[in-house]
């Protein structure tokens, strides 16, 4: 990994001056030969490949729509121009969310427009921003589609709603049609789809692991709180990024939703054949890998005969479960309907605190002050709850009802312009380092204006990617590796359990809880 | 061949490449499927909403005020003023004895028209500056950016030099309008401002199928943009990826 200075944070976020070519030296490490064949990819860059991916780009074309409008609407407005995060911490004009899509756009507009063809013929393809397609620009391709975590905060901003992420995406799905792929998504996807998970837990491991957590949570309460795992004839199947079951702070999220559903007195389990929430075919583009992984859920749900699923902290697989799993796993007609298919941890939790049902002792949180960074996949491309925008208010609310002290960071940096962790995307791989850091520093510098200005200790967060990537990029910005919480981590040391030692209910009370 | 016969074909030529250009991308928007449900978040619930979203975003350009207000206050005033010359200009090629007439002659839409081209020139000026002044949009244009502001702001200049400084025969112009409409090619009056005004207008029907300006039918068409957010009422189901499930009937 090559040396680099860590952003010195600002005051205040300044748009920086370009300046080229600063991050044109990433290249996230490519994927083995033996990885691709199972994902349905060439094991490398096939001949005639520049054939290929004019062929492959035309395909895209005539299945997304939205690929085809957006290549054809952008005006080079500049409007999205200074609101990528990796543009911001970089100065790279390459990661200008336009800039980013040209390169994919430039090529479009050569072999596939009547303007790049005429111009072309002309020998000044440049004149209508066409350029010919060479190795050049696939190695262009790999390197700044690899700097883009799909998190959509530019098509926010874009006024004809053009999202770089699907762009992003399509160019990934055009490589790896050519044999070029990225190790970390690819490798990743092959242990998700023949073992059930990202880390390649095999079954035992996760047995081992649970039983672990049992014990420790026993001993931490007194009480005994239960991780079923393939319990055939539970009502609600959890499924939850695999960080969730040892990673630090997820694991605490992950004793958080036990100690919720135990609380409600919910029947529930979670999957060895489905036990990843994360799907990786989203950050590559591809439809039919998302699908596989999605139908593992859907087949888990099957065979376990739940009645619902509810989803942990994750905010990709958040987007795919929301967003999509209907639609690559669905129709979900063998489900209980009266409850949101599938639905959030957050929503399930917050359904039972509007509900009076579960009990905290909030000032078990009070030597923090929280914020909560909106997670770009759940902030703007998925929902909580019957409003829009309740995937901002109920997460929020959670931590409300489990904290005393709470401040939000400044308005234009959360919500739906939420800043990326610099993590996402398929991006959260040590090659990528240099751009993680340097792609965090929007809201690191979110961060340290409510750190200075409104005492706030920590950061809660509800994907696990944010979580990981925060454990890693906080201390680079001089903040703690422990600064990062899950929410459900809030709600885990709030939370009173019936029967330990916390709970006061029979004294205090007058046993109105049956 | 007379400057008249020239310009008839040139329009009967732009107009057809306009219409038939623009109809293709659309029905090309219209018959591609979009898989997955992809609005930018938080998005209305209802198709009632989707439709405020996009009068929100097509009238008021919603999105870029969220962006950058320079480019806002310039792109919408272009926009808009270019929406007030159209009007105004109908009077051209409708018949005196129209229904519409009253309304398109009134004479609030013809000085609102007539002054427009003052606000289209300035907003164009605005976003011409900004891809000169700014760094990052400079980064971002090719040569065919800054061509097609200088046309239409070639467009803008000259229909105004003829409204406040050399009028043409407008009466002329009127019947060679409605002329060609019948197929009926009429005098054309000759004055070379007016010539300049036409052929770059027919330059720019030309383009607008093969251009960025495309985004005039993409908007409408822009999943993040108009989309309901439904997805876990209701599946969304692309027919190529209904075909996918052959396999699971027997899968499961």
């Amino acid at each position: 990994m090559a040396d680099f200075d860590v952003p010195e944070l600002q005051e205040y976020s300044v748009v920086p001056k370009l300046e080229e070519g600063t991050m044109a030296h990433i290249s996230s490490f490519k994927a083995k030969p033996k990885f691709q064949g199972p994902l349905g990819y060439p094991d490398e860059l096939v001949d005639n490949w520049e054939e290929k991916v004019i062929t492959k780009m035309d395909e895209l074309r005539g299945k997304y729509r939205g690929f085809q409008v957006f290549l054809d609407s952008c005006v080079k407005c500049g409007a999205c121009t200074d609101k990528c995060h990796y543009y911001l911490g970089t100065k790279d004009p390459k990661n200008m969310p336009v800039a980013r899509q040209d390169l994919l756009r430039k090529v479009y507009r050569r072999y596939s427009t009547f303007a790049g063809k005429f111009f072309g013929a002309l020998g000044i393809p440049g004149f209508v921003g066409a350029a010919d397609l060479n190795k050049e620009v696939l190695d262009d391709w790999y390197t700044y589609f690899h700097q883009c975590s799909q998190c959509r905060r530019c098509s926010v901003y874009c006024p004809y709603g053009i999202d770089t992420a699907e762009i992003s995406m399509a160019a990934r799905e055009i490589m790896s049609s050519v044999g070029v792929s990225q190790k970390y998504c690819n490798e990743i996807i092959g242990k998700a789809q023949t073992i059930g998970n990202n880390l390649g837990l095999p079954e035992k491991a996760l047995i081992d692991t649970l039983e672990g957590l049992e014990e420790e949570v026993e001993e931490d309460t007194g009480v005994a709180v239960k991780f079923p795992l393939d319990q055939k004839g539970a009502d609600i199947l959890l499924i939850t990024p695999s960080a969730d079951f040892f990673a630090e702070p997820h694991v605490d999220g992950l004793i958080g939703y036990a100690k919720v559903f135990h609380e409600a007195g919910a029947s529930w389990t979670m999957s060895s054949h489905a036990s990843e929430a994360a799907n990786f075919g989203m950050f590559i583009g591809s439809y039919e890998n998302m699908r596989t992984l999605s139908l593992r859920i859907r087949k888990a749900a099957i065979d376990l005969g739940v009645k619902r699923i509810v989803f942990g902290e994750c905010g990709h697989a958040w987007r795919v479960a929301y967003s999509f799993l209907h639609t690559l796993a669905g129709p979900f007609d063998f489900l209980d309907q009266n409850y949101p298919i599938p639905q959030h941890i957050c929503e399930y939790t917050n359904d039972l605190i509007e509900n009076d049902e579960l009990k905290f002792d909030k000032s078990e949180n009070d030597h923090m002050t929280v914020t909560f960074h909106d997670s770009c996949n759940v902030a703007r491309a998925s929902r909580m709850g019957d409003k829009p925008g309740g995937q901002m208010e109920i997460p929020r609310a959670v931590i409300k009802a489990v904290c005393n002290n709470y401040v939000d960071m400044a308005e234009d940096t959360i919500g739906e312009a939420t800043f990326c962790c610099g993590g996402g995307g398929g991006l959260l791989t040590d090659d990528l380092m240099e751009i993680r850091v340097k792609g965090a520093q929007p809201r690191m510098e979110a961060y340290k204006s409510v750190v200075d200005n409104g005492g706030v200790t920590h950061l809660a967060a509800i994907c696990a990617i944010c979580k990981a990537q925060f454990s890693k990029i906080l201390p680079k910005y001089g903040y703690g590796m422990t600064d990062i919480v899950s929410v459900h981590q809030l709600v885990s040391d709030a939370i009173i359990l019936t029967g330990s030692e916390d709970d006061t209910s029979e004294d205090s009370d007058t046993n109105e809880s049956e | 061949m007379s400057a008249s016969v020239v310009y008839a074909l040139a329009f009967y030529a732009a107009t057809a490449i306009l219409i038939i250009g623009v109809a293709r991308k659309i029905v090309q928007y219209a018959k591609t499927p979009a898989p997955l449900k992809i609005p930018t978040m938080p998005a209305p619930v209802t198709q009632a909403g989707v439709v405020v979203r996009m009068f929100t975003e097509v009238a008021l350009f919603n999105s870029l005020f969220k962006s950058n207000k320079w480019s806002w206050i310039f792109g919408w005033m272009f926009h808009f003023a270019l929406l007030l010359a159209l009007f105004r200009h109908l009077r051209y090629v409708i018949p005196a004895d129209s229904f519409l007439m009253p309304l398109i002659g009134h004479e609030i839409v013809q000085a609102f028209g007539k002054y427009a081209g003052f606000a289209m020139l300035a907003g164009l000026g605005g976003l011409f500056a900004r891809r000169i002044v700014v760094d990052r949009v400079r980064y971002i244009s090719s040569p065919s950016d800054y061509a097609m502001l200088l046309l239409i702001m070639g467009i803008a200049f000259t229909g105004l030099m003829m409204s406040f400084v050399n009028h043409t025969d407008i009466v002329l112009l009127k019947e060679f309008m409605l002329g060609l409409l019948v197929f009926n090619i009429q005098p054309l009056p000759t004055d070379v401002v007016l010539l300049v005004h036409l052929a770059l207008v027919i330059i720019l029907m030309i383009i607008f199928p093969i251009s960025k300006l495309l985004h005039a039918p993409g908007v409408f068409f822009s999943p993040t943009r108009n989309q309901v957010d439904n997805s876990r009422e209701k599946r969304h189901l692309a027919p190529w990826a209904a075909e996918l499930e052959a396999d699971r009937k027997a899968g499961e």
